[in-house]
């Protein structure tokens, strides 16, 4: 794919780019098992009646084992941080995460159908509203981040990994993503 | 067409949050709405070796509705000092605060005000 591109101003602005067949699929997959993982955490939630009832859902109080899930859904304080609140700060954690989680997952899996909705399965041309670009922008970064954790990238990560390495033929991927993500914002921000 | 892979070059590609960088201005003292003695509750962003310095200026930016210079500011104090405040308020607005910069994929916490 070029670089994104912008039609108009304002509301009525619509950002533009033709993606190949291969690069759609592998968005595709990329941001399908992100979903597939934000889901499966929802439903490991604690089920009870009176969530049925009051339509309130209640999160789990600790943070995945996970650590791209766990990167995902992050604590809502730092306990042993300069300024945390120790023992009392573990306790507010997890009040935090299982009050707020719930949410954070719906919002994250939006922004995903959002994406899916608006990327053709066989590549093509995509034309986006300002709120689905947000979406967009919303949906890859998350997708970078769960890659970039499962690849251990660090700030100083070479343009290519020795062949050995069993990163190699994945960080070709990431670099494009994050390429993706900076056209955007590009077009994006006047 | 572009290859979809292989198509940036390391000097091209956008600098993530931790990635050095020139120095640059900084948050030198934070606006009295911050630091006020009825504000004791704080939103922290932490640096992050994925998230981009300009993803995370512009989320600054949407979320706060800061000037670019003021996001840019807070952005650079996160990359720089590891970590910033970029809002403060009742328990409440700060929980609300972290929970959108976490919908947005930053990572941020919540403390008190020391």
């Amino acid at each position: 794919m070029r670089a994104w591109k912008r039609h108009g101003r304002g509301e009525r602005a619509r950002y533009v780019a033709v993606l190949d067949p291969a690069e759609a699929s592998v968005l595709r997959g990329l941001v399908g098992q992100v979903d597939d993982m934000l889901s499966g955490r929802a439903d490991a939630g604690p089920q009870d009646e009176l969530a049925e009832l009051t339509g309130i859902r209640t999160g789990p109080s600790t943070a995945p084992d996970d650590p791209v899930l766990a990167r995902l859904l992050p604590d809502f304080h730092r306990p042993d941080a300069e300024g945390g609140a120790g023992a009392d700060g573990v306790a507010l954690s997890a009040a935090m995460r299982s009050v707020n989680e719930p949410e954070l997952i719906a919002a994250k899996r939006d922004a995903i159908a959002t994406l899916l909705a608006s990327c053709p399965g066989g590549g093509g041309r995509v034309e986006l509203t300002v709120p689905q670009a947000e979406a967009w922008l919303t949906a890859v970064n998350d997708v970078r981040l769960a890659l970039g954790t499962a690849l251990e990238v660090t700030e100083d990560m070479p343009e290519r990994l020795p062949p050995d390495d069993p990163r190699t033929d994945h960080l070709p991927v990431y670099h494009w993503l994050t390429w993706l993500q900076d056209s955007l914002l590009t077009v994006l921000l006047p | 067409m572009r290859r979809a892979m292989g198509s940036s070059s390391a000097a091209l590609r956008p600098p993530v949050l931790s990635a050095p960088v020139e120095p640059a201005p900084t948050v030198e003292e934070l606006p009295d709405e911050l630091v006020g003695a009825d504000t004791p509750w704080q939103t922290i962003v932490w640096n992050d070796p994925i998230n981009l310095m300009s993803y995370v200026t512009y989320v600054f930016q949407k979320i706060f509705g800061y000037d670019k210079q003021k996001a840019t500011a807070l952005m650079m104090d996160v990359h720089q000092k590891g970590r910033a405040t970029v809002s403060s308020g009742s328990r409440e607005k700060v929980e609300g605060d972290v929970a959108k910069l976490h919908a947005a994929g930053l990572w941020a916490t919540m403390q008190r005000s020391s």
